[in-house]
């Protein structure tokens, strides 16, 4: 359509030697007409192939896992769709794995975000400071962000590995006794939140830097005027600030938690890594979605639990909606 | 509403207090050097010091353990300075842990993924920063609520898509559904809504270009930069993605993350060999962050402020 459009564009110019008053009438036309198609539609087709790869791609599927949800489909014959209605939601919610992936999801989402996010604060406030080498610590604190998944999980497997890791090695040295990071249940969620804050907190500090290098200075001299000490400026100033960023980047954390995979996943090396350690004991939604689908061949209940997780997800955007409102009812 | 007496609880646009003739503010008003520069003070540069050791120790660890041999990895203490074994180390996890094809497959998958999506992002940019049409504000709307939504959940049906199609264990099945990325679009708007003129457009307009061309000749140099900048950081999520690679990819035509996972589920656990292949795999974003570190911070953080 665009190089029809040039053609009749370059066509519709009245150069060379002069044609006819009347084809050039109808060529002026035509082009008018093309230019303002162009000028009316142009718009629409450079961001059609966003929308359309997003419809195939993404909102396509999301609708169709609800349809899915609703059969039974094995792996091996994905075109065999046998209707069973709620069956799959009802044995989801009868099912105990379901509820422990469930309750790991959230915990090791809590343990991962919280710490990650203050920290990101802190690391922001400090890279805020005018110093020499800033750009080192900038690019420095990407580094993990850099780093996938699978390189970083393999790499904190092995420093939180029970007999020759590093970190039973430092506790060694201090007289404390080896934990047994892959086995146990909340050692294990630790060690997997380690990994997600090691990966993202420096990337986060920099959204958080970006919005603090926005906030007027003379915010600043008014608090300084007023006495405020140092901590009460960040308090006061800087977190309200920068407070559209951090609801930005809690939105996001929240969206990955629910999301965990790889970090669970790589942790929990070969056989027991689909399943969450040989008791369930690290196994998110993520996984269980997964193991449904790919190790038990049922891909009905596996599009089941990303359901489920969509609705986990909203449910918990309808939570922080209410508390916010109900926060700002009582202050 | 809130309590608070001290701060103004909005964000003032930047452009509010400039406004006012000032009296003897108005120069400093004019250089805009918002926000806290304090200098740093000792233990500032401490607590920066041991947050960038954080960062970096386990990649550097990697490295050393990828110079080792498995039993020196494994005794206690653990290594901490590099051996002799790094390259024969690489060699072996570039042959025999397939890591060779994975490179090769993850340099097509994230270069294509990135060259589309900038294409593809500056485009729908350039129409929502400066193109007027009836929906542009719902339509926005919409490419944002897209973020929320996590890719993850469709994926039964999206394996199902593929293996229709017959991709199942092919880039394609990679590459496709990750051709346009929301927070690009997103990104290319904000740059080039500050960045682009209304003036040269309108120019374009009178010199009587079509949109292409006007995309072509105008908004093609001045959106470069940002191109750049969105190219690096969508190549290295490309890099990085696990999942999907992982569910519909196999080990005979594995990425760099789905090979990375093959090597630490063999039964016999070669630490050094798996490490080195983690090391082979991240190196190539490395490289690119020490190159391009300051402008791949630069742009995280230009789509922080206004993101």
């Amino acid at each position: 359509m665009a190089t029809s459009t040039t053609k009749a564009l370059a066509g519709g110019e009245p150069s060379g030697p002069p044609p006819k008053t009347d084809g050039e009438g109808t060529a002026r036309r035509r082009g008018a007409l093309l230019h303002r198609l162009d000028v009316r539609g142009a718009p629409y087709a450079f961001v059609a192939p966003f929308f359309v790869v997003f419809a195939a791609f993404s909102f396509y599927p999301l609708v169709y896992t609800s349809w899915i949800s609703l059969h039974r489909v094995e792996l091996a014959t994905l075109d065999v769709m046998e209707w069973v209605a709620f069956d799959n939601y009802v044995d989801l919610w009868n099912d105990s794995r379901f509820w422990n992936a469930l309750a790991n999801t959230l915990t090791i989402g809590v343990i991962s975000t919280v710490p990650q996010l203050l920290m990101a604060l802190g690391l922001a406030h400090l890279l805020n400071y005018r110093m020499r080498a800033s750009l080192f610590f900038r690019v420095a604190s990407l580094v993990p962000y850099a780093t996938s998944v699978a390189a970083a999980a393999l790499v904190f497997t092995m420093i939180f590995e029970r007999d020759f890791g590093m970190i039973n090695w430092a506790l060694g040295a201090v007289g404390v006794d080896p934990v047994n990071w892959e086995a146990d249940k909340w050692p294990a969620q630790v060690a997997i939140s380690t990994i997600v804050i090691w990966r993202w907190t420096g990337y986060n500090a920099l959204l958080y830097l970006a919005a603090m290098q926005a906030i007027p200075a003379e915010r600043y001299e008014a608090a300084a005027i007023d006495g405020a000490s140092r901590w009460k400026q960040f308090t006061h100033v800087t977190v309200p600030g920068i407070r559209s960023t951090i609801v930005f980047t809690i939105v996001l954390s929240t969206i990955g938690a629910t999301q965990l995979f790889g970090e669970p996943l790589i942790f929990g090396q070969g056989p027991n890594g689909v399943t969450g350690g040989a008791d369930n004991q690290y196994q998110t939604l993520g996984l269980l979605l997964y193991e449904e689908g790919w190790k038990n061949y049922q891909m009905g209940r596996s599009a089941t639990v990303a359901w489920a997780m969509f609705l986990l997800l909203v449910l918990v955007f309808v939570a922080q909606r209410l508390i916010k409102r109900l926060r700002s009812r009582t202050s | 509403m809130t309590t608070h007496s001290l701060p103004a609880r909005t964000d003032t646009p930047a452009g509010t207090p400039a406004e006012k003739p000032g009296r003897g503010g108005g120069r400093r008003l004019m250089r805009p050097r918002a926000g806290r520069q304090h200098h740093a003070g000792p233990l500032a540069y401490v607590l920066l010091a041991v947050m960038a050791v954080l960062s970096i120790f386990p990649l550097y660890w990697t490295m050393v353990a990828a110079s080792t041999d498995n039993t020196r990895v494994s005794q206690t203490p653990p290594p901490f300075l590099p051996g002799p074994n790094l390259f024969s180390n690489l060699a072996r996890a570039w042959d025999e842990a397939a890591m060779g094809k994975a490179m090769i497959n993850s340099l097509i998958v994230a270069g294509v993924i990135a060259l589309s999506t900038v294409m593809f992002a500056t485009l729908a940019g350039f129409a929502f920063a400066k193109l007027r049409f009836k929906g542009r504000n719902a339509l926005l709307m919409l490419v944002i609520g897209t973020m929320l939504v996590p890719p993850q959940l469709g994926v039964v049906p999206l394996f199902m898509m593929m293996s229709e199609l017959g991709w199942s264990q092919q880039l394609p099945a990679v590459i496709f559904p990750t051709l346009v990325s929301a927070v690009g679009v997103f990104f290319m708007r904000q740059y080039l809504s500050e960045a682009l003129p209304d003036e040269l457009v309108e120019a374009g307009r009178v010199d009587g270009a079509h949109s292409l061309r006007i995309f072509w000749s105008i908004v093609l140099p001045v959106a470069r930069p940002a191109m750049a900048v969105l190219f690096m950081i969508t190549f290295v999520h490309a890099w990085n993605d696990f999942f999907w690679p992982f569910v519909v990819l196999d080990m005979t035509n594995p990425t760099v993350p789905v090979a990375l996972t093959q090597l630490s589920a063999g039964y016999i656990r070669d630490q050094s060999l798996i490490m080195a292949g983690a090391l082979l795999g991240t190196l190539p974003l490395l490289v690119m962050f020490i190159v391009f570190g300051r402008q791949i911070v630069s742009g995280i953080m230009a789509g922080a402020v206004k993101g």
